[in-house]
């Protein structure tokens, strides 16, 4: 896998152009372009309701678009049911975790390598993630649906890994969870980017991602509305005032 | 104590059958959350395509061992049972997935009138001798038990049956599919699992037991007839709320009450009605429990496994 650092200059892995998607008559994404590079941490950001999930579950072909392309490695997947863009190496760790509470967490992991063939490849993520996850080895045989909530999402995100993406995307995995263990799981997240997979992060701490990822886009009411570098946007001011929780007239004063 | 060994065997065997046959109508509800009410009528499919098959063979063949033409059958009617209930998925289940509860249910009552009038076609309206393929003739009584080949190939054959499954759905690639795509048929995608895949399979799996079922209960009471598969269908369905529908181990326990209670039953009734009722009247007793675990215990002894759903 590929581990260099300039991946500014690559074509992208997953470019999305014009996407929306409707619920019945609401529409939830408006039309937004996205692009993730191989090796690439991006984050979307938004408020309650801005579409950020709607968007993550159409790319993983969960939910319908009614517009626009989605191209993945130059392809374009916007038609294939979900399974087949797992195939392909685009994974998708939901909102929620989605964890099969009555399987144990090791079958959990097995579904994750659902896909493949290779015990031998199989068995050596097994390690990693074991690695990357220490806990989720200590609960192998628990019954998943008794795991608390953090040990929850770190098998989502090593049964996610056991696909070995190309594309991973991340619904909000630091929902509910301890600081500590936010801060553990985004140490994974950096990791598994420096591996070269591309990583497109939803999350409600908006300052975390910020400081986290190469480049971030802000969702408001089904629009890409700022885009930018990560530390860019956490230096401007309407995303300041917006999403990390700072009065504009504290600002004005500085 | 001889009369209640004996029941015992009796009930073993009524039961394993009606485990088997239970059994598919608890991963299908364990899949979908649907009732698949013809899955009784593949029973019957079974019985008479295994029927039609030996009757053929032997008449192509004469004087074949009665070991081959039982094997014939059964290899005849396991893969048209699981194509009728592959295209019943395909055909009549698939495309109502996300439809309202009732739609399924009407089309399930309906593919089963479907069958049977096909069947009726086929075979006409009369019954069919099912010959005797493994001895009914009762060996030497055991502890005063009478035993025939029969009924210890039936059992041996059922519990076979069931540790094979269950080794399939809880070590196998597939069953680990078909737990998560119970589950969750949308995160079952998300992992690459082709849920469409895992339901028809689901389908087959359960199909190919009710032939088997077919051919023992067929075997069991020398009888063959396209309205076979209503009754022991509907004690099977029984059966698999007596266990907790959804749940395989439920299917397989209440196949076993059931059979065993049914067994006894038959054996007290006269007593227990004062003369009133006779053995003939078995039948009851599966209603009366059907009724009393949807009044008592609506979750079944072992407890019902719900499909939740995305
Ligand atoms: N299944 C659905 N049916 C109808 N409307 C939906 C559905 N799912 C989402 N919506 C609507 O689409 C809009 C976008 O929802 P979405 O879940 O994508 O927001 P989000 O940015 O992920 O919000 P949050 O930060 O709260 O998770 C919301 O107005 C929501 O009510
Ligand atoms: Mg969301």
């Amino acid at each position: 896998m590929p581990t260099e650092n300039s991946v500014s200059n690559q074509s992208p892995i997953l470019e999305v152009r014009g996407l929306k998607v409707a619920y019945g008559g609401i529409q939830a994404v408006k039309g937004i372009d996205l692009t993730l590079r191989k090796g690439e941490l991006v984050s979307l950001i938004g408020a309650n309701g801005a579409g950020k999930t709607t968007t993550l579950n159409t790319l993983a072909g969960v939910v319908p678009h009614n517009g626009g392309d989605i191209l993945y490695a130059g392809q374009e997947i916007g038609k294939l049911p979900s399974h087949l863009r797992l195939r392909k190496g685009l994974a998708l760790v939901p909102e929620g975790r989605g964890i099969f509470t009555r399987l144990t967490v090791a079958e959990n992991l097995q579904t994750g390598a659902y896909t493949r063939r290779d015990t031998d490849g199989i068995a050596a993520d097994m390690e990693k993630v074991f690695a990357l996850l220490p806990r989720v080895k200590e609960r192998l045989n628990q019954v998943a649906g008794t795991l608390s909530g953090g040990e929850q999402q770190m098998v989502a995100i090593g049964r996610a890994l056991l696909s070995r993406p190309q594309v991973l995307l991340l619904d909000e995995p630091s929902m509910g969870l301890a600081p500590l263990v936010v801060e553990k799981i985004f140490e994974v997240i950096h990791s598994i980017t420096r591996e070269g997979m591309g990583v497109l992060l939803v999350e409600q701490n908006a300052n975390l991602a910020l400081e986290v990822s190469e480049r971030a886009y802000v969702m408001e009411g089904g629009r890409v509305t700022l885009e930018g570098t990560g530390k860019a946007l956490l230096d401007d001011p309407k995303v300041r005032s917006a999403y990390l929780g700072e009065d504009i007239e504290e600002l004005a004063a500085a | 104590m001889e009369t209640f060994l004996q029941q015992t065997l009796n009930g073993l065997v009524s039961g394993s059958i009606y485990a088997l046959v239970a059994l598919g109508y608890t991963m299908v509800y364990g899949i979908l959350g649907l009732i698949n009410f013809a899955h009784g009528d593949l029973l019957m499919v079974g019985a008479l395509v295994a029927l039609q098959t030996v009757t053929l063979l032997n008449a192509a063949v004469p004087g074949l061992h009665p070991v081959i033409l039982l094997l014939a059958g059964v290899a005849v009617a396991v893969p048209v049972c699981m194509a009728v209930g592959y295209l019943i998925e395909r055909i009549g289940y698939r495309r109502l997935r996300n439809a309202p509860r009732l739609a399924p249910l009407i089309t399930a009552i309906g593919v089963s009138f479907l069958l049977q009038t096909l069947a009726m076609i086929i075979w006409g309206r009369e019954f069919h001798v099912f010959p005797q393929l493994v001895s009914t003739t009762p060996m030497e009584p055991m502890a005063g038990v009478v035993v025939s080949p029969l009924q210890i190939f039936t059992i041996v054959v059922a519990f076979a049956l069931m540790g094979g499954l269950m080794l399939l759905v809880n070590k196998s690639r597939l069953g680990r599919a078909m737990r998560a795509t119970a589950e969750n048929h949308r995160v079952a995608g998300l992992m690459g699992i082709n849920a469409n895949g895992v339901i028809a399979a689901t389908f087959i799996i359960g199909s190919g037991l009710a032939a088997l079922a077919g051919v023992l209960f067929a075997s069991n009471y020398a009888i063959a007839h396209y309205a076979m598969g209503f009754t022991p269908g509907l004690k099977a369905f029984t059966a698999a709320v007596l266990g907790g529908i959804g749940n395989l181990p439920g299917a397989m326990v209440g196949g076993l009450v059931l059979g065993l209670v049914e067994s006894f039953g038959a054996g007290y009734i006269e007593h227990l009605t004062f003369g009133f009722l006779n053995s003939s009247y078995q039948d009851i007793f599966a209603f009366v429990i059907l009724g009393a675990v949807l009044i008592f215990r609506p979750s079944g002894l072992l407890g019902e496994r719900v499909a939740d759903r995305a």
